[in-house]
């Protein structure tokens, strides 16, 4: 058995075992991975995403346990210190040795940090690992308890210099990025799309410093600010230096392999360095005189490394490597491919700039017009998948070249279809997964949907950039193969819960058989598609749950949320959670009197539990005689709309949080949705009322609200995005009525706004555009329909109270005025919950 | 599987030998439930107007032992006509009383007839 050591546990050095223990070979091997991070790899393309969520095992590339279960020993928190190449041993910083057959280096690379004056200070960070941004956390939130608008710079204004910027806004510091170099991400852009991005940066609120040469960094040991020149300072509070990356070839050198001058450990097209025994992968190794800084690359090496160590020798590195790339930066989107700056003497250049819309695409088309050579996209990546491979495949492009990049006036196409692609056109670079094979995965039916096509080729799990075309191309196959891609609500609707909405509202349903009858698939109906067909007859209809309450869901049917032992529980509608002492006094009397077990809920209410089904009415009746209605703490529907209280009553607030919470709530109140909605009002920035974990949310701030939308706490927890800002009430209830109502109208069943918002198509900008510029010319329709369901509402108690046919449901018995017998509560704390689950 | 369970077993309509009035017709709701109680027994009535048929079963759901079966849910799963509990949606055939969706026990059914616009349950005692 052969003893592979593998030095470095970063992305690449991950792939290499991935790859390997995918071979057959596998069992005449033993592979130990030395890292020396104290966790397993993780995806150091996405690092961003720490700042939102602080997981560190989210962006594991696999866990612990995958190399136990795949027989690899890893060893973290053990740097690797020497080679003896005479005896094939390593040597590590715990002083341990171990020999080797093949030795692969996967050491990656290092920040770089120029050698200016106070760059020891205290507030100095670099941008690579984990531990780097948790150091970064701790000092910015230490900074902003001293100072509220501290401010941090970023130096380096490359790709992950702009990744920084981004992480510094995340923590709540002003950003500001300062670039040696007269343009942003200089190895990318050019001179005019970097200025594009320049814009749109600053109009999110990047300060962005170019051509600035930074002399020292001042302070007294902590650092306060950047000096360029004698009377040109930065004041800042902190500084993250983001100004390139230097190999980790240290090992290398140290054993005397050839390395670059400025570098880097030499590889020949094998991936070997000049000792055939041990390879270099990643960001340490330098093929064709370059290092290369992109993941895509970095994995076709750790393959062709696996290949050549199992005597697949013909496997080797193409000498011409696809730097093309595409991201998203804070939001906005980059990308280029192919030659993006290309000489006149090569071909010629297409450019279309919109700097009002931010916008910049050029394409380099070679002299006979009919090779695409490569080419930009800064503000709208959307066609970048097709550009790229219509450049890798050589594919013919139209007379008129402006067509790929010019918004089409009749809405046409002008690139054809995904199918059109030859089957070894690679769709997912980061994988190396090819058109061939992703269809091959479905035709012979390995997979049956997008999921399915993930998992078994692994296409779309590195940058993700190619998921909208694996998803294209996964539907188109299924088509071709006579597949239906259904989107169906359940086995008795092939109908998505968008098309029934239309249906319903078109033909005028007010029953659920009518539906069924006439667009179900024969049968009838289950617990999947009865209370949504309810839920979106009440939308359209304005109708409450009192209708029809068989097909309701099961809290709906009896107008409050059933609870383990099958009694319900009670909460009446205290809107903004503005509450006068009487109210609150009846409350409790009511509770009292009826023996309910009593809790604040989590939304700022009050739960009355234990009720059974022929308590309800009776308690409704007490409650609405002392002027309670509904809460709706049932339904897929408004919930509550929390508040804090404001410049009501606040020394800081800046509006009267709890007067617009009151006014939201009891325009919402009652209509029925995808799912339940909250809401929140904040008063100052302070944000007391986490408004910014709900459905929507508003803060105060001078001039207006900012409105944010699409937040959720639960299972996962997102924070609401900013779509508009300081505006006036009246326009923030204009904007949420077609909000909601857009939603209302196209999101899946039991969809929050958070999950429906993040899979919208075009994201946050479209959402923009329907609702602020109108682009689908619906928002008249949405208003309108809003103001209806508004003006219908009804308490749906109030209504069942008074009506003896509707009360005739609250019987736990239909032939016995008893109770359920088996109910058994016992003590807790002075009051009573339901006998334990066994 | 403790007492208030094994109250539960299902009858043949062969084994029928009581016939119990539990209610008039109108006081189920169409394609719905209620709730029937004879001796100290809870049974889940169903009025499956779209297939003109009525089911009976215990009220109380196997998987945690409360009674609100009656307050399910009714429809079809693949064309056998099931009811789903109301606490997390176990569904259960209407006609063996088998778990559609999980390893349940199965419930107890009942045979029932109308008479005369009236609701009759089959007991064995």
């Amino acid at each position: 058995m052969k003893h592979i050591i593998v030095v470095g546990n970063g992305m690449v050095g991950y792939k290499f075992c991935e790859k390997f223990v995918q071979k057959s070979e596998f069992k005449n091997f033993k592979i130990t991975v030395f890292g020396e991070e104290p966790r397993p790899a993780y995806d150091r393309v996405h690092l961003s995403e720490f700042f939102e969520n602080q997981d560190a095992k989210a962006l594991e590339m696999a866990p612990a346990e995958w190399y136990a279960d795949n027989n690899i020993d890893l060893i973290t928190g053990e740097r690797v210190s020497d080679i003896s190449r005479q005896d094939k041993t390593i040597k590590t910083a715990k002083d341990r040795e171990f020999s080797y057959d093949y030795l692969v280096l996967a050491t990656g690379s290092s920040p770089f940090v120029p050698p200016i004056k106070g760059v020891e200070k205290e507030g100095v960070f670099v941008y690579r690992t984990i531990e780097d941004l948790e150091g970064m956390l701790a000092y910015a939130a230490k900074l902003k308890a001293e100072k509220p608008n501290a401010k941090a710079a970023v130096l380096g204004g490359g790709l992950l210099g702009l990744e920084a910027g981004k992480a510094v806004m995340d923590m709540g510091l002003e950003p500001h990025i300062v670039e040696f170099a007269s343009k942003l991400m200089p190895r990318q852009l050019d001179l005019r799309s970097s200025q594009v991005l320049q814009l749109k940066l600053e109009s999110i609120g990047l300060n962005i410093h170019l051509s600035k040469a930074t002399n020292q960094i001042l302070g007294n040991g902590s650092v306060v600010g950047l000096e360029f020149g004698e009377d040109d300072v930065l004041d800042v509070d902190m500084l993250i230096i983001s100004a390139g990356i230097r190999p980790r070839d240290e090992l290398g050198k140290n054993s005397g392999l050839e390395v670059g001058v400025r570098g880097g450990i030499v590889v020949n097209d094998k991936m070997q360095t000049s000792d055939e025994h041990i390879y270099a992968i990643g960001e340490i190794a330098l093929y064709n005189q370059m290092i290369y800084g992109l993941v895509a690359p970095g994995y076709d090496m750790a393959g062709v490394a696996v290949e050549q160590i199992i005597g697949s020798t013909e496997v080797v590195m193409p000498a011409d490597i696809d730097m093309s790339t595409k991201l998203k930066l804070i939001g906005v989107d980059v990308a280029s491919f192919g030659e993006p700056f290309m000489p006149a003497s090569k071909g010629h250049s297409i450019i279309f700039e919109n700097k009002t819309q931010h916008l910049y695409k050029r394409i380099n088309v070679s002299h006979d017009g009919k090779k695409l050579l490569g080419g930009i996209l800064v503000g709208d990546a959307s066609t970048y998948n097709m550009l790229h491979q219509i450049y890798l495949n050589g594919m013919a492009i139209p007379e008129d070249p402006s067509q790929l990049i010019l918004p089409a006036s009749d809405g046409a196409s002008s690139f054809g279809d995904v199918t059109d692609l030859p089957d070894e056109a690679q769709v997912c670079s980061c994988e190396s997964v090819t058109k061939g094979q992703i269809c091959s995965a479905i035709e012979n039916g390995e997979a049956t949907d997008v999921a399915g096509v993930v998992s078994c080729t692994k296409a779309g799990t590195g940058c993700g950039g190619c998921k909208p075309m694996v998803a294209d191309l996964t539907n188109a196959t299924l088509k071709a193969l006579g597949i239906e891609v259904k989107e169906g609500v359940c086995e008795h609707f092939e109908l998505s819960r968008q098309d029934l909405y239309k249906i319903i509202q078109v033909k005028g349903y007010t029953k659920f058989n009518e539906v069924l009858d006439n667009h179900g698939t024969g049968g009838h109906g289950c617990e999947l598609c009865k209370p949504l067909i309810a839920s979106l007859m009440a939308s359209i209809n304005a109708d409450t749950a009192n209708k029809e309450y068989a097909i309701q869901d099961s809290n709906d049917r009896f107008l409050a949320n059933i609870q383990r032992n099958g009694t319900y529980s009670v909460v009446p509608r205290v809107p903004g959670g503005e509450i006068t002492p009487d109210k609150l006094i009846a409350l409790g009397e009511i509770a009292k009197k009826y023996d309910l077990y009593t809790k604040v809920t989590g939304g700022v209410r009050i739960d009355l539990f234990g009720a059974t089904l022929k308590q309800l009415p009776l308690i409704w009746k007490d409650l609405i005689s002392h002027g309670f209605e509904s809460g709706h703490a049932y339904g897929k529907s408004l919930r509550t709309v929390k508040t804090c209280v404001g410049s009501t009553w606040c020394r800081y607030g800046m509006a009267e949080s709890v007067s617009f919470g009151i006014e939201l709530e009891n325009r919402y109140r009652g209509i029925r949705a995808p799912h339940k909605i909250k809401g929140g009002v904040s008063g100052c920035i302070r944000e007391c009322a986490e408004a910014r974990g709900k459905d929507f949310g508003l803060i105060a701030v001078e001039g207006g609200w900012n409105l944010y939308l699409g937040g959720n706490g639960g299972a996962t927890p997102r924070h609401a995005e900013l779509f508009a800002e300081q505006i006036d009430n009246e326009t923030v209830i204009k904007y949420l009525d077609r909000y909601l109502m857009f939603y209302m109208r196209t999101a899946k069943p039991l969809q929050r706004t958070a999950a429906w918002q993040e899979r919208l198509e075009g994201g946050l900008d479209y959402l923009k555009e329907v609702i602020i510029d109108d682009k689908l010319g619906i928002v008249e329709d949405l208003e309108n329909e809003m103001q209806t369901l508004v003006n219908k509402f009804e308490c749906e108690w109030t209504q069942a109270v008074n009506n003896p046919e509707m009360m005739k449901r609250f019987n736990h018995f239909v032939n016995s005025e008893e109770e359920d017998d088996n109910l058994v509560f016992v003590p807790m704390r002075e009051q009573k919950m339901p006998e334990p689950w066994n | 599987m403790n007492a208030i369970a094994e109250k539960y077993k299902t009858v043949k309509i062969d084994d029928v030998k009581v016939w119990f009035k539990a209610a008039h017709v109108n006081d189920f709701p169409e394609d719905g439930g209620a709730c029937v109680k004879y001796k100290d027994l809870q049974i889940a009535v169903f009025n499956f107007k779209r297939l003109n048929s009525w089911f009976a079963c215990q009220n109380l759901s196997p998987e945690k032992e409360e009674m609100v079966l009656s307050r399910g849910m009714i429809g079809d799963h693949k064309g056998i006509p099931m009811v789903a509990c109301p606490l997390h949606k176990k569904t259960f055939s209407l006609e063996t009383g088998e778990n559609l969706n999980g390893e349940l026990e199965p419930i107890a059914i009942y045979p029932v007839k109308i008479e005369e616009e009236n609701v009759y349950i089959g007991f064995s005692e």
